[in-house]
């Protein structure tokens, strides 16, 4: 027995103007300081009703701590909002879904927020989710990711009563996406689609939306990247993040995301960077593991690469990750990334304890322990194929 | 030989498990709470089976079947039954997916549960290797 979560989705050019078909009393957008500056909160704004009145929260800070959620439910509580609206990236959206949690059930504990238990949402409001980077797949997804502040930790949380009712893709929303923030949420994406292809918890539903993903993630993102303005290339890779994020949502992501999530609060690595940048090297250890439970014939079938027998294609899918990775002009390694042989050692213990006990590390078909894991972090920040 | 389940037996095996398992130590570091496992009738168990678990920093502090359920009041309840357990213990149905399901249902402080999910899993895969013979 298991579920398949997805909201109305709303997709291609003028999109937004669906929000002209909200019926309600009073709507609180939640986003962040940049969008309400660029103007894209006021371009929300315009399209809906005259009778309901708007509140914005722009509060929201890369990756939310558990602090923004409670202070963003106290903004929702003040005001009892019937629409809730989530402009922004995964970190704006994640945040919103958990400031509607609270919204509705106060006593909720945010770092508590779990798929076992209900919280009885949309007794006062109903969710609209609108990206403004293609990538994060938050839009179609049940998941929250909030950063504990105090134990420097991600944590991988979620609910399915969050699943969006409304997620609009309007193209004109990413068009201005720089192409350093284009390359990390792209990549995020294509980790979620290849981790939801491969996790523990793959599905029909989810396989088919998870392949399609990857090969337009594959072919449009390097265009997104070279030319912003490309709007075919830009439209197609904003599907590919709800697709993947339909995918990945209802299969769950893997140890790239356990790895990711790890180093993300502690080196404050942006999400999709930090993911990106372990998916090979994780496809790599997973490749040593039983054969039975590995699929990566399948998906590079699918993109056309070699890779006959299971190890041979999850060396051939992490090669064409690397390649795809460089063309982004992407980090390939830890020491890329900044961090220093020293700083890796003084924090390993605290990254191998978060990683080992992250959600979706247990997701993967191959579960490091406490040695795999730290020879992983080391793998990854010299570079080294992964073949323990 | 095989342990029936559920039973006092069983429970004291599973406790000696996890005490020697060096993955349980290192993913159930930070956990703390005791557990009372509800195994529901189903098949030819006409009556439910309480079994108590005090788990503490990584090891299991006392174990034993309970037939007073007030005689201790855990942090946390897991119930299901018996059959639902067996496909669990058999690894027919993946722990997260029967919790989420609502196929078992668990109870206690759910923000241990969320920074632990580790713990979970180990302790679930000591099940596995427990010698078992269900009453289904
Ligand atoms: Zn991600």
């Amino acid at each position: 027995m298991w579920y398949f979560s997805s909201p109305n989705i709303v997709f291609g050019e003028g999109a937004l103007s669906h929000l002209e078909k909200l019926q309600g009393r009073l709507a609180c957008i939640v986003s962040d300081e940049n969008l309400l500056q660029s103007g894209f909160i006021e371009q929300v704004r315009s399209f809906l009703p005259s009778d309901i009145a708007v509140q914005i929260f722009t509060e929201v800070e890369p990756d939310p701590s558990l602090e923004t959620i409670r202070q963003g439910a106290m903004f929702l509580q003040q005001y009892q909002p019937d629409w809730i609206i989530a402009v922004g990236g995964g970190s704006v959206l994640d945040a919103a879904k958990g400031m509607w949690i609270l919204y509705e059930s106060p006593d909720v504990d945010p770092s508590a927020i779990n798929p076992i238990e209900t919280y009885g949402l949309r007794r006062k409001a109903r969710f609209v989710a609108i990206p403004t980077t293609a990538g994060t797949g938050s839009e179609t997804t049940w998941a929250i990711v909030l950063r504990d502040t105090a134990e420097r930790r991600k944590l991988a949380l979620g609910s399915r009563e969050v699943i969006p009712d409304w997620a609009i893709l309007d193209p004109e929303m990413i068009l201005e996406l720089p192409p350093r923030l284009t390359a990390d949420t792209g990549l995020d994406a294509l980790t979620h689609a290849i981790e939801g292809f491969t996790s523990t918890f793959h599905n029909d539903f989810t396989d088919g939306l998870c392949l399609h993903a990857v090969r337009l993630i594959f072919e449009y993102l390097p265009r997104c990247y070279q030319n912003g303005s490309d709007f075919e290339a830009r439209q197609h890779m904003q599907n590919a993040a709800a697709i993947a994020g339909l995918g990945f949502g209802n299969s769950m992501a893997a140890l790239a995301h356990g790895l990711g999530h790890s180093l993300g609060a502690v080196f404050r690595v942006p999400h999709g960077r930090a993911v990106a940048l372990f998916l090979p090297y994780t496809i790599e250890y997973c490749a040593g593991g039983d054969p039975q439970t590995l699929r990566y014939v399948e998906l590079v079938r699918a993109l056309g690469l070699p890779g006959e027998t299971q190890n041979a294609a999850a060396h051939s899918l992490a090669h064409a990750i690397r390649d795809l990775e460089k063309a982004l002009e992407q980090p390939l390694n830890l020491q890329e990334l900044g961090i220093s042989r020293e700083a890796l050692e003084r924090e390993m213990d605290l990254l191998v304890a978060n990683a080992l006990n992250d959600t979706q590390t247990i997701m993967s078909v191959r579960v490091p322990d406490e040695n795999d894991l730290q020879q992983l972090f080391w793998s990854a920040f010299e570079g080294k194929l992964v073949n323990f | 030989m095989s342990i029936p389940f559920p039973s006092d037996a069983w429970i004291k095996a599973m406790m000696e498990d996890l005490n020697n398992s060096q993955a349980y130590l290192d993913a159930a570091k930070n956990w703390e709470g005791d557990f009372y496992f509800i195994i529901e009738p189903d098949g030819v168990l006409d009556h439910t089976v309480i079994l108590y678990m005090d788990l503490w920093h990584g090891k299991c502090r006392e174990a034993l079947e309970v037939t007073d359920p007030n005689l201790k009041s855990p942090a946390f309840r897991l119930s299901g039954p018996v059959s639902t357990w067996k496909k669990v213990m058999t690894k027919k149905l993946d722990p997260m997916q029967a919790m989420i399901t609502g196929q078992l249902k668990l109870q206690g402080n759910m923000a241990m549960v969320m920074k632990n999910v580790r713990a979970a899993k180990e302790l679930v895969e000591s099940c596995t290797r427990i010698p078992t013979e269900f009453p289904v």
